[in-house]
């Protein structure tokens, strides 16, 4: 008895019982499979299907093609309009993030906007076309504003209405991060609001920052469906030729080019997100 | 009190240390009154430290001197100079924040020479500084880390480094030990104080932990919904507490009804000496330290005094105890070496003595409702 | 120990309830900085809505008002197309869908990998932000082999729900981040576990109720994103909400009812959200 007793305490077995349990990542199946068919598998097809003929056989000569002028053109001016429209989106998305962060964090204001970038944030396309039309459109308010039709102003300032509200639901964030001890302690050791700028917020917002303007960047690229609704713009945009070649009508008659364009898209996008995706977590990291 | 008036700085020339002169300083936010016509003089090279509740104003004290609040009303001077309108950035003082004051992103080196980046100061010449100010406060190994890779103790350190840096004529220390663990606490506390007198410099500590205060100042000052309720140096504080709140906030204190006459206060069938020399005669709450109580000696169950009761419980706290007796109409605290309250059980009868130390006492509330309330 | 002293500034200071002293000219500054930005954005913002507003609201004669282009959201039917209607109720149908899957998909995902599977933290981070990489168009390509397979099984464009999900993850996971991380997920369910409760009492009884805001902005986001969606639906030939508005302004570029429809789900949407920046966590002062 005393003998069992004491090998009671002393000899447990490693494994506390013998529990029938699946390891704790069964859990995310539901969401990986799912992913795994709607994303991958059809970007997969893209990648694959970019490499090959019409007729199956690998054809890695279709990147040639890339390097046709036309194509070249239509890829240059989407860079243009996007890198263009992501600047200007992010600095006055900054700015109005700023004010907005700035504020009351209970307050009206700050709610209202939130929501309206919310809102604003998401509907790219067709309806902000048809404000645009309202306000610029033939029988609109501003008529006489022909540099509006001019590529790429008139565009830009419609991207930025859907680009400023996505930096501000972006950007937000990392502002509220910036601790008032800093300002304080900064203010304390005998620095300018310019020199807290510069030395300290600047150089803590920066990652936040690029990486914001990266993601309208990409958000820009992928901005397909407000062109197709203003129809004056159709040259220079990428997505606009894909379509073009997946209905095949004018435009390049290779299905297996209009998938190499997308492929072309996806990397630079790609890159783009791939800078995003580190600059966030420096920028986490400090901002916590 | 030793306060030399001299602050000596990095290349060993003596500085003055400065005097510190806060009068009728006001703030209100909205109808909450945060100080109230404060007054405080801090002398050169002195550590004053702000004791009190939350709300009491203690930290606004802080802030208006640092200059990142505005005084309705009052006057702030600095070695004679009138500062109060002077911006935050030109003040001269260094401060230590509770926490995260730290630049994420730059290194503790570049953290303790931000400061003098800013006066211009040469890149070699203020990492010297920095690793001399780094080297003060025992953290020269870690100069190239960042923030978050070293300890809550080490980030306070490097932030004390960062506010000597720059030579203020002031160092202020905002609550700087509260978020750190207790043993870490005891050992900056001591390092701070040490560091202080090192340098001489004029001081102003806030915090709510009176045990700190009484450790490392050399005045302090217990507030109390923004005013000043006594400004002396910890052992006065302690023993001759100016009013009853301070003599419950600064330790612990027995209440017992007692009866004043001719100068003297009678508890218990103690005649126990007092704080004030003229207290008129009546019937009065006497506040007496648990220090002060002591154990004359056993009892047997039959016997009844007016200081004999039954130990209620017995609360060890290192090298002393605090045993709580109940004397029937009353609740008792006494503070006993543990080598005699080991001796004791719940539920032994005890008769307790009264050392004669002088007392405080005040006319106020009904005593037997007070004892009643108060708990151990 | 407080002597009153006579040197102070004139009581007027004080009760004139402005503060003189340089961090209220701070703040004064701040606020006419913010103002202005207010003022500007706001009707950056406000113009073409305003525009849409004045449209929508236009009657038959120049100069007239009337709510025709608001009723006829209900009953419009140009030659040919089928009625506005319908193609509302679709997308209302998928936002509600959408929402439900992305609710059921990615919440639970979301907390048990912050529970138990933290190594994959990563990975699902990359996968959600994944579809903003990917060009909706570029999407269609791959996507219209699955569909071709989809559509053996329905041809109701609330198929479409399949891959709203998959644009919608970028925004959700972003909300649903930003709820888990103000939270603090391992000490709560520590204490939950402690005290008997299984994994999944502790997902859905103790984590996901304080995630209440952030599960209620997410479900706004894929919302507005269903309600706003054109590009995937145009090209796979289904008529959604958008795709309908786009056909009839190719017949009738002046329809009021585009404007109406268009203001409405906007409308709608902020208003969603506005209430539930109210309903959510409210946020005390310093304590």
């Amino acid at each position: 008895m005393a003998v069992a007793a004491t090998t009671e305490t002393g000899a447990r077995p490693s494994r506390a019982g013998r529990r029938l349990s699946a390891p704790a990542w069964v859990g995310t199946v539901p969401f990986l499979g799912y992913v795994a068919i709607f994303l991958l598998w059809p970007t997969g097809i893209v990648v694959v299907d970019a490499l090959k003929n019409p007729n199956g056989a690998w054809a890695f000569s279709n990147i040639t093609e890339l390097g046709n002028p036309l194509v070249r053109g239509y890829f240059i001016g989407s860079f243009k309009l996007c890198l263009i429209s992501s600047l200007l989106g992010a600095v006055f998305g900054a700015i109005l993030a700023y004010a907005v962060a700035s504020g009351d964090p209970d307050g009206t204001v700050r709610r209202l906007y939130l929501a309206v970038s919310g809102v604003l944030a998401q509907f790219g396309g067709v309806t902000l076309a048809f404000a645009f039309l309202v306000v610029i459109g033939p029988v609109g308010l501003l008529f006489h504003a022909s540099w509006f039709y001019s590529f790429p102003w008139g565009i830009t300032v419609i991207y930025a209405y859907f680009q400023i509200p996505l930096m501000v639901l972006v950007f937000l964030p990392a502002i509220d991060g910036l601790k008032v001890q800093w300002r304080e302690a900064s203010e304390n050791l005998g620095a300018s609001a310019w020199q807290y700028w510069r030395h300290v917020g600047g150089p803590l917002l920066a990652p936040a920052f690029l990486g914001g303007t990266l993601l309208l960047f990409a958000n820009a690229l992928s901005a397909f469906a407000t062109i197709w609704a203003w129809e004056n713009q159709i040259a220079y945009i990428v997505p606009q030729q894909i379509s073009i070649a997946l209905s095949s009508e004018v435009g390049l008659s290779n299905v297996n080019v209009a998938d190499l364009l997308a492929l072309g898209m996806v990397i630079m996008v790609a890159i783009v997100m791939t800078g995003y995706a580190l600059l966030q977590r420096r920028a986490a990291r400090w901002l916590r | 009190m030793t306060s030399s008036p001299v602050t000596r700085t990095l290349d060993g020339t003596a500085r003055a240390a400065v005097e510190v002169r806060l009068e009728g300083l006001s703030r209100h936010y909205g109808p909450v009154v945060a100080l109230d016509h404060l007054d405080l003089i801090l002398q050169p090279g002195e550590l004053v430290a702000l004791l009190g509740p939350s709300g009491c104003g203690k930290t606004t004290t802080l802030r208006l001197l640092a200059g990142l609040e505005d005084a309705d009303t009052g006057h702030i001077t600095v070695a004679g100079k009138d500062i109060t309108h002077v911006s935050a950035a030109k003040r001269d003082m260094g401060m230590v924040f509770q926490a995260y004051s730290l630049f994420p992103h730059m290194t503790v080196r570049q953290n303790v020479a931000f400061g003098l980046r800013l006066r211009k100061v040469g890149t070699a010449e203020r990492d010297k500084r920095a690793l001399e100010m780094l080297d003060l406060v025992g953290l020269s190994t870690q100069a190239d880390r960042y923030p978050h890779q070293i300890s809550g103790g080490q980030q306070q350190r490097v932030a004390l480094a960062r506010a000597l840096a720059i030579e203020p004529q002031v160092l202020l220390l905002d609550e700087p030990l509260s978020a750190l663990d207790a043993k870490v606490r005891a050992q900056l506390r001591d390092e701070i104080r040490r560091i202080q007198l090192d340098v001489g410099i004029t001081t102003l500590f806030v915090t709510h932990d009176q045990e700190e205060a009484l450790a490392i100042a050399d005045r302090v000052g217990v507030m109390r919904e923004g005013r000043l309720e006594q400004l002396a140096p910890p052992t006065e504080v302690y023993s001759r507490p100016a009013t009853s709140f301070v003599a419950e906030f600064v330790g612990l204190s027995n209440r017992l009804a007692g009866e004043v006459r001719g100068g003297e206060v009678t508890v218990r069938g103690c005649k126990l000496p007092l704080v004030e020399q003229d207290v008129p005669d009546g019937q009065v709450v006497a506040l007496v330290r648990p220090e002060a109580v002591s154990l004359a000696s056993r009892a047997p169950d039959s016997d009844s005094g007016p200081l004999t009761g039954t130990v209620i419980a017995i609360t060890f706290l290192g090298a002393t105890s605090r045993v709580t007796v109940d004397l029937g109409d009353t609740r008792v605290m006494a503070q006993l070496p543990t080598s005699e309250a080991s001796a004791l059980a719940a539920g032994s009868r005890v008769v307790l003595a009264i050392r004669p130390d002088p007392v405080l006492v005040s006319a106020d509330s009904d005593p037997a409702a007070l004892a009643a309330g108060e708990d151990a | 120990m407080a002597a009153v002293t006579a040197l102070s500034e004139t009581p007027a200071a004080e009760s004139a309830g402005r503060p003189r002293g340089m961090q209220a000219r701070r703040r004064r500054r701040l606020n006419l900085f913010r103002y202005v930005v207010f003022t500007v954005f706001g009707l950056f913002f406000l113009l073409p809505l305003l525009a849409m507003a004045r449209f929508s609201l236009e009657g038959a004669t120049l100069g007239t008002w009337s709510l025709t282009a608001w009723k006829q959201i209900a009953s419009y039917s140009g030659t040919g197309i089928p009625p506005l209607i319908s193609s509302i109720e679709i997308t209302l149908e998928l936002a509600v869908i959408t929402c439900a899957v992305m609710l059921v998909l990615l919440v639970p995902t979301m907390i048990w990998v912050r529970l138990r599977v933290r190594w994959l933290a990563r990975t699902m981070e990359f996968l959600c932000l994944l579809p903003l990489t990917i060009p909706a168009i570029a999407l269609v390509v791959g996507l219209g082999e699955i569909y071709n397979r989809l559509q053996h099984f329905s041809l109701s464009a609330l198929m479409l729900f399949w891959v709203y999900v998959i644009l919608a993850l970028p925004y959700a996971y972003q909300a649903l981040a930003a709820g888990l991380n103000a939270i603090n997920v391992e000490t709560l369910s520590e204490a939950a576990r402690s005290l008997g409760a299984s994994w999944f009492t502790v997902m859905m009884r103790v984590i996901a109720p304080n995630m209440r805001q952030a599960i209620l902005n997410a479900l706004l986001l894929t919302a507005s994103l269903v309600l706003g969606e054109f590009t995937i639906a145009y090209l796979l030939l289904y008529n959604n909400l958008q795709v309908e508005l786009y056909s009839i302004s190719r017949n009738t570029p002046n329809a009021g009812v585009l404007f109406s429809t268009s203001l409405a789900a906007l409308l709608l949407t902020f208003v969603l959200l506005l209430i539930l920046s109210y309903a959510g966590r409210r946020r005390r002062g310093r304590g």
